[in-house]
């Protein structure tokens, strides 16, 4: 995995992704990402590296927390939840590319269960909301030997969303 | 005869950027087998260290759950489909349960 990635993203559907973290609060918000990844990271070549990847969220599938048990603090998107995403991805000619949950009165920082129950190659980004007020946004993506994560640069990019 | 094993895209990284792979099974189980044989690197993402699918692995034979057949042991025939699909959780961390950090 490229250590250097960066996530490109309209300043528009960053703010969405806080403003559905900030609805939900003091519940955990999640979501699916839809976009374009252009790179050519493989996991086992290391010239693919070499290829500069190109992430970009292009739109948002907002998503029910189904943990009903614990939503202050975890949160749960079944198969079929993904599966529409999917579908919702392709209709725009788009993938999904990551997922978003909001960390309410906790840090932007993955937790030892996000880390667990994490895939590789998707972006996780996390938003943290203090008292219900959205706060710092951070986006993660999992090491291919799953025991942390590396840090994925959030680049702003002021034009419309397709 | 081949069954077909969908690959999901976060996994196809470690799959040869292949979105399919058909191998002979007559099991899941011989099937997933196959697949980490052949991708090596899928192993750790699919299995936990003891040898079980991982929770948030969701395997399906054509459009049935394999949770709700035979789990591993659901036999398989030729022309069918397994599709590995995510589920997708996480959460803060609860003040009780954190082990080792994750690196900020």
């Amino acid at each position: 995995m490229a250590d250097e990635t960066a996530l490109w993203i309209s300043g528009h559907l960053a703010e969405k992704i806080r403003a559905h973290g900030a609805e939900t609060y003091p519940h955990e918000c999640c979501g699916a990402l839809l976009g374009r990844d252009s790179s050519e990271i493989s996991g086992t070549d290391p010239e693919a590296e070499e290829s500069t990847p190109g992430r970009e969220i292009l739109g948002l599938f907002p998503l029910v927390n189904r943990r009903d048990d614990s939503p202050r603090n975890r949160f749960s998107v079944t198969s079929e939840d993904v599966l529409a995403a999917e579908k919702n991805a392709r209709e725009h000619g788009l993938e999904v590319v990551g997922w978003y949950h909001s960390h309410p009165d906790h840090p932007a920082r993955p937790s030892e269960y996000d880390r667990d129950h994490a895939w590789p190659w998707y972006s996780y980004i996390i938003v943290s909301v203090q008292g219900g007020a959205p706060q710092e946004m951070t986006s993660w993506r999992l090491n291919d030997d799953r025991r942390e994560f590396s840090p994925e640069g959030i680049e702003i990019r002021h034009r419309a969303a397709v | 005869m081949p069954v077909k094993v969908m690959i999901p895209t976060p996994l196809r990284p470690y799959a040869g950027k292949r979105a399919s792979a058909e191998f002979q099974a007559k099991t899941v189980g011989e099937a997933l087998g196959h697949l980490t044989s052949e991708f090596a690197e899928l192993r750790k993402h699919l299995f936990t260290e003891e040898g079980k699918l991982r929770s948030f692995v969701n395997v399906y034979v054509n459009d049935e759950d394999i949770r709700y057949l035979a789990k591993e042991n659901t036999p398989t025939k030729d022309g069918d489909t397994i599709s590995i699909i995510p589920s997708i959780a996480g959460g803060s961390h609860s003040t009780r349960t954190t082990g080792r950090r994750t690196k900020a």
